[in-house]
């Protein structure tokens, strides 16, 4: 009787330190959010004297005016991200499970050989220089909406993923369909599709999620403004700000690209504007995500 | 994972019918099953033009190249482009910087995560551990360039947050982004941050998979929550997370920005922190872009993928000689 008692006693302790801990980790994960999210409430004034604070000292909404004033710069980004993010989600759906569902298939001769040349490019590639070559000189993508698409199009990690999903799915559904007279095209988008939600949901989030995040390949090959998109706005926004300000110059013709020359608020409130979806569609995200990576860990 | 072990063993055995016999079986396969083979052709198309294409461009690395004359046009100059990096003492910097980061965030990482996982169900409540869950994974969900902002608001000398505090403490102002040694602990804590949640929660994923018919057994041996987790969660555990640092570890020298955005993004390209922040990803992205040197960026992405494939090759052997069902091939 008295052990137990010590042994509840010492789990209460142990629980308030695991819980302790995560608490401080959990704040550490928000706090920088939360400072920013002040920052672009705060008036412009305040933040040079009394600094960034994690509760507006003077409330302002003069960030988010400024951010969607101008030229309608923020807008335009906006408008090319959610275009790449969703086309190329939905094609990177179709051709990724295609192909995985193809090389599942043990009735398809050559999968693993496929599967290989998928599964190799995971191990090694050529580097950027080639590839920046290829999509410039090869193939003229520079400066091209095509290319913001083209760039995440196909994931060798996500076709494994699905391949094995598709591997699990029971044989006899797919054969019994096949005896009904449904043809291949037929079998995959009616049976075999639909059944598949879950992990097409998983990827789904993933590579909106990439989409959405993609600052590189703008920062590689994108040069005009009028396709920038909202990461790689938000980058030129930091890295010409201390440029901008000691050159008068350089700082009109910025103006004139990129619509405005922001303060700090106005940059935080871009920021924010950049994650807000994000956040708002966080709740349903975080559910499908985890069940989806719990499948996937268990399959992996 | 394991499926594709099967995947490469048969190829690499490959169906050798040679000649004739061998395009009629191809010719007969194709017919028979052309809806396979149209559905895995746009995949497979794009895998080839950008994934294997660049592999032969590769061989600039050995060029002059000359964007008029082309990749196959241009003069073969041998090693120069990388006798010209070898000398440079970006060499050294880059390559100590990029295995130090590695080595330092895939330990912390991996021990963090498994940890975190492990409590994550000891808080004593389900709502609290989902409610953790979900604030860890946050970070995840943003891009680097949001994370440049998130550190600036943070470490900006004159109005940022941490020189904020250290003020009312009485303590001097750290200018942040002119220090490089500070940035040794700000790269792997940033790169952490953000990664722990998701590489958590698929441990999670791994932990609630496991039979509890091991749990109970232990129970009714007597075993306490310490022992359970040493005797049973951390060892069924390690073959997912052999394949995580096998995946991660090829990340390493492989090139291409995606993971390493927070080198390129955090340090907010400060040449006065390169000497800490440099590591082989920015310095290739920036002989690219910035400076322009095709052969010597080529050149230093051949070397890091070449050193990339050989050290996930070794890691595998090692893998494989300990738990032959954890390697990757």
């Amino acid at each position: 009787m008295v052990k137990s008692l010590k042994l509840k006693g010492e789990g209460v302790i142990s629980k308030l330190l695991i819980n302790l801990m995560f608490i401080v980790y959990s704040a550490m994960c928000l706090i920088p959010v939360l400072l920013v999210l002040s920052i672009s409430l705060t008036n412009e004034k305040s933040l040079l004297t009394d600094g960034y604070h994690l509760f507006p000292k003077e409330f302002s909404l003069i960030g988010y005016q400024y951010a969607f004033s101008g030229t309608t710069s923020i807008l335009n980004a906006y408008k090319i991200t959610i275009l790449v993010t969703a086309v190329g989600s939905i094609l990177h759906l179709l051709v990724t499970s295609m192909m995985s569902y193809a090389i599942s298939r043990n009735e398809v001769r050559y999968r693993n050989q496929v599967a290989f040349l998928v599964f190799f490019t995971i191990l090694f590639n050529g580097g950027l220089a080639p590839y920046y070559i290829l999509v410039t000189k090869y193939l003229h993508l520079k400066d091209s909406l095509l290319i913001l698409i083209i760039a995440l199009l196909v994931s060798p990690v996500h076709v494994l993923i699905m391949r094995n999903f598709f591997k699990a799915l029971p044989d006899s559904i797919i054969e019994s369909a096949r005896i009904d007279g449904s043809g291949e095209f037929m079998t995959y988008f009616r049976i075999v599709l639909p059944l598949s939600t879950p992990v097409l949901a998983t990827i789904g989030l993933f590579i909106s999620i990439a989409y959405w995040n993609d600052w590189f390949t703008s920062a590689l090959f994108i040069e005009n403004n009028k396709l920038y998109t909202l990461q790689y706005l938000l980058q030129s926004l930091m890295t010409n700000i201390q440029y901008l300000m000691s050159n008068e110059q350089a700082s009109k013709t910025i103006e004139k690209s990129i619509g405005m020359l922001p303060g700090e608020s106005a940059r935080m409130a871009a920021t924010m504007l950049s994650i807000g979806p994000i956040i708002l569609m966080y709740p349903v995200l975080q559910r499908y995500f985890v069940k989806g990576l719990t499948l996937g860990a268990v399959k992996a | 994972m394991n499926n594709n072990v099967s995947g490469i063993a048969a190829a690499q055995k490959g169906v050798k019918k040679s000649g004739f016999l061998g395009r009629v079986i191809f010719l007969q396969e194709m017919v028979k099953r052309w809806p396979f083979y149209l559905m895995l052709l746009p995949g497979l198309l794009y895998i080839l033009i950008f994934n294997y294409f660049p592999m032969f461009g590769a061989v600039i690395a050995f060029k002059d190249y000359n964007p008029v004359k082309g990749v196959w046009g241009s003069e073969w100059i041998g090693f120069k482009n990388f006798e010209f990096f070898f000398k440079s003492d970006a060499a050294w910097r880059v390559t100590f910087n990029t295995i130090f980061y590695n080595l330092v965030i895939l330990v912390l990482m991996t021990v963090l995560s498994v940890l975190f996982a492990i409590l994550l169900q000891e808080t004593g409540s389900k709502v609290r551990t989902g409610i953790y869950k979900s604030v860890m994974l946050l970070p995840f969900f943003l891009s680097w360039v949001v994370g440049e902002y998130l550190v600036y608001a943070l470490l900006n000398p004159d109005q940022g947050l941490v020189n904020g505090i250290r003020a009312s403490f009485g303590l001097d102002a750290i200018n942040w982004y002119s220090e490089p040694v500070y940035w040794r602990f700000i790269m792997p804590l940033a790169y952490l941050l953000k990664q722990i949640g998701y590489t958590s929660v698929i441990y999670v994923a791994a932990i609630t998979g496991i039979s509890s018919d091991y749990y109970e057994a232990a129970e009714i041996d007597g075993a306490s929550k310490w022992q359970k987790a040493k005797h049973i969660t951390i060892p069924l555990l390690m073959p997912v997370v052999f394949i995580m640092l096998l995946l991660s570890l090829g990340k390493i020298f492989n090139g291409g920005l995606g993971d390493w955005g927070a080198f390129y993004n955090l340090p907010r390209e400060s040449g006065i922190l390169f000497s800490t922040t440099d590591v082989i990803d920015t310095y290739v992205f920036r002989s690219l872009r910035t400076v322009n040197d095709i052969g010597m960026s080529s050149a230093v992405g051949l070397y890091q993928a070449v050193v990339g494939l050989i050290l996930v090759l070794i890691s595998n052997y090692l893998v494989k000689k300990y738990d032959s069902d954890s390697s990757l091939f």
